[in-house]
């Protein structure tokens, strides 16, 4: 069985042990060589646990990320890290790794590239992190890209759907995760295309990657001629009256937005006062019915406001928080209700608890005893869906993550899905098909199988 | 002489830079690297309040200035380090001369709105034009660690080495400057601007100039952050950065080249140092990442209240009648201000 030359492992007694012993029973049981890309000791479920990478002892995986815990960006996203370590420890209680268990050090950048460089340079350099995971934002990320891809730490599961975190030349070692914005801008331009007919549409989008990438899916699917508005927003300047009195003016019966969850409610609000009600349809990112009610309440002063999330079109990569008889959800409650009880049950814990799961999921096929390398491997050979609706994209040549989407409409504060789900890739030309494959359910574990 | 024994110090620091540099990891590396770009900075700062009696809370729009020079330079020219270096300099310069003009025809609060004004609208220039300057997610630079100094060679020590070589040849300079006819010059005008142009000194010129070489320092310093954090993006120069330097120069002592130091190490070492603590402590993450702000606030508050000098201040109070030197400048200055003026001009 289990051998180690560790004197004071002994100590590691009764449940933890037990454990190990039933994650290392488990994974001799299931086909190892096949899941494990690189052949050889490693693979070898009796083998001792070694160092086998920087961040990797025999007992743990240090991993790092960088966070906006403060700040402008922290609402909301503050509670993405917290989810993600939640999952973390559900593992580490449940047998871990291979036995190993997972340090999640995640520190504050508040959202600003310089701190962002600062304390990845610190988990690189000083605290000798194996790897980074879900380091979040776009312009933050983008200042450690580079780095992380000359020192070749994985950077796994970039949290943000800009696309250029699929560029497995320039940057092996980066991989996305969530629904990228092109395919986004994709399926709802789909979807706005085929239901509003001959309607004005009018654009709403933040100046930046993200309102651009979710702009350039939109054109790809909406007649040009359809659009009558595009207007654009700064995320420093809350004054969105010209925008929105803009598109307004235009007619624009139908207002698509690719915007943060602040500034569709400062778009729905500043809409209330200038007596202009057009079919709203937002982007996941600034959908979150839990998230974007409480911003409507808290801007406009009266909890009545929430209600007005309802109506809007939306979409979604991960199941609805709603639905009662999905198994994710399931999951995601029971680890949210034992580990992370203070946050809100909401579409950023359920996010950080996805990307956890990914992760693991990930560790597991790198083998018992991983490098670095082996890590990009696994990712590289493709990872079985997991809470997502529709399958990861990973291959040698393609780093994007979840590769479709629902539409939704929101209804008493959570998402109900109309339609099935779809899929498309990231090339204007590329045609968007349902996904009729059921979401295989979750381990009962909640665990992925090794 | 004063070059000689300015430059005699700097070399003295450059070596134990040198030595710490070896001796340490290489994040402590990049911590260096952090405070040599921010120390080039504040010193330009701390000479422009200090010194000329100009504020400035706009600080960080030159230091974006230089960094985005030195990107695009980097990017589409690949000029020498050197060289980028210098232009983000002028750039930083040439940007500081016109704010300047401004800057010359206000006083106490009016130029603090102004400056406070440029720190907040020069970084969504970015965002304007975005074809150039990569809008929100802003212009990656890289520097390559030369090939010389071999493959297995630390890059951040090698930043460490570039960025504080820039610091010292800046400080050296800024020191002569303090001790010449110019520095003399706006510490008159800073005292008494009425008595300063009584005595035959062109107060606007005097106060654009001091302008121009804090803003060339800031542009400068704009630049070695580029290099050091891989990136120039507007979220790198927010409003905060610049009430940093401020507060950073305030904290070292206003003035004082040392000072300056001390700010720069406060910025880089004080939060890295408490989120740590904070964090080794067990605190959750809301908590922890909240602590680093307060610190700062609750050393900002104490060394108001303890040294109103700043921390060089304090220094000088603390150990004053044994180092003499340390408080030389300011001594030697109002002794032979205006008999010796004609016979330092040769050291700038």
């Amino acid at each position: 069985m289990k051998r180690t030359h560790r004197a004071n492992l002994a100590l590691v007694a009764g449940t933890a042990v037990t454990a190990m012993v039933i994650a290392a029973c488990g994974s001799s049981g299931t086909s190892t060589p096949s899941s494990s890309p690189s052949a050889g000791a490693s693979s070898s479920s009796s083998a001792a646990l070694t160092a086998s990478a920087p961040g990797i002892t025999a007992t743990t995986i240090t991993i790092g990320s960088h966070q906006p815990l403060t700040g402008v960006a922290a609402p909301g996203y503050d509670e993405i890290a917290p989810a993600s370590n939640a999952y973390f420890q559900y593992v580490n209680a449940h047998g871990g790794i291979y036995g190993r268990k997972i340090v999640y050090k995640f520190l504050n950048d508040q959202y600003n590239p310089t701190d962002t460089s600062t304390v990845v340079h610190q988990l690189v350099l000083q605290d000798n992190v194996y790897a980074i995971f879900n380091g979040l934002g776009t312009p933050t990320h983008l200042a450690v890209a580079p780095f992380l891809n000359a020192q070749k730490v994985p950077d796994v599961f970039v949290a943000s759907g800009c696309e250029c975190w699929n560029a497995p030349a320039k940057w092996p070692d980066t991989y996305g995760w969530q629904l990228d914005y092109i395919r986004e801008g994709k399926i709802l331009g789909q979807y706005v295309a085929q239901h509003f007919k001959g309607k004005k549409i009018g654009y709403f989008s933040q100046d930046d990657e993200f309102g651009m990438d979710g702009v350039k899916g939109l054109d790809d699917e909406i007649p040009k001629s359809q659009v009558v508005a595009r207007q654009t927003y700064n995320p420093t300047n809350v004054n969105v009256g010209p925008q929105v009195a803009a598109l307004k003016a235009a007619g624009a019966q139908v207002v698509i937005s690719f915007s943060v969850p602040a500034f569709t409610a400062l778009l729905q609000l500043t809409s209330l006062k200038l007596k202009f009600s057009p079919q709203l349809v937002v982007s996941d990112v600034g959908s979150d019915p839990t998230t974007l009610g409480g911003l409507l309440a808290a801007f406009g002063k009266s909890k009545k406001l929430s209600a007005l999330t309802s109506g809007i079109i939306t979409d979604g990569y991960l199941p609805s928080l709603g639905s009662t008889n999905n198994s994710w959800i399931t999951l995601f409650k029971k680890i949210h209700a034992q580990y992370i009880p203070k946050l809100p049950f909401d579409g950023n814990v359920a996010y950080g608890l996805a990307a956890g799961y990914t992760f693991v999921q990930a560790m597991f096929k790198a083998g018992r005893n991983p490098t670095r390398q082996d890590l990009l491997n696994a990712i590289n050979g493709g990872l079985p869906q997991g809470p997502s609706v529709a399958p990861y994209a990973y291959s040698a040549t393609d780093h994007n993550g979840i590769t479709g989407a629902y539409i939704a409409i929101i209804k008493n504060g959570a998402l109900v899905q109309k339609g099935p789900v779809l899929v498309t890739d990231t090339s204007s030309s590329g045609a968007i098909t349902p996904y009729t494959t059921a979401q295989p359910p979750a381990p009962a574990s909640g665990i992925p199988a090794p | 002489m004063t070059l000689a024994r300015h430059t005699g110090a700097a070399l003295l620091v450059a070596v134990v830079i040198f030595v710490l540099t070896i001796r340490l990891g290489p994040f402590r590396d990049y911590q260096i690297a952090e405070v040599a770009a921010y120390v080039t900075a504040v010193a330009g700062l701390t000479y422009l309040i200090g010194l000329s009696g100009q504020i400035s809370i706009g600080h960080g729009a030159f230091m974006a200035i230089g960094a985005y020079a030195s990107a695009l330079l980097l990017l589409h020219l690949h000029w020498p380090l050197e060289a980028v270096f210098a232009t983000s300099a002028l750039a930083g310069a040439a940007a500081g001369g016109i704010i300047g003009v401004a800057a010359a025809r206000l006083r106490g609060p009016y130029l603090a709105g102004a400056t406070l004004l440029l720190a907040v609208a020069l970084p969504s220039l970015a965002d304007k034009y975005a074809g150039v300057f990569g809008g929100d997610q802003g212009l990656s630079v890289s520097v390559t660690t030369p090939a010389w100094l071999g493959v297995s060679f630390p890059p951040t020590r090698w930043l460490a080495w570039l960025t504080c070589a820039a610091a010292l040849v800046t400080l050296v300079l800024l020191a002569n400057l303090g001790r010449s006819r110019i520095g003399r010059s706006w510490r008159a005008l800073r005292d008494n601007e009425v008595a300063a142009s009584l005595a035959g000194l062109n107060v606007a010129r005097m106060q654009i100039l001091a302008f121009v070489v804090s803003s060339a320092c800031a542009g400068l310093g704009g630049a070695l952050l580029a290099v050091v954090t891989d990136i120039v993006s507007p979220g790198n120069f927010t409003l905060t950065l610049s009430i940093s330097l401020l507060t950073a120069a305030i904290l070292g002592g206003l003035g004082s080249l040392a000072g300056a130091l001390w700010g720069g190490l406060v910025l880089v070492f004080v939060p890295t140092y408490v989120q740590d603590v904070a964090t080794s402590h067990g605190l959750s993450s809301a908590a922890s990442s909240n602590v680093p702000i307060a610190a700062y606030g609750v050393v900002l508050i104490l060394v108001m209240l303890l040294f109103p000098s700043g921390i060089q201040g304090g220094l000088r109070r603390l150990l004053g009648p044994v180092a003499p030197a340390a408080s030389a400048p300011f001594n030697a200055l109002r002794r032979h201000a205006p008999a010796s003026e004609h016979q330092e001009e040769g050291t700038t």
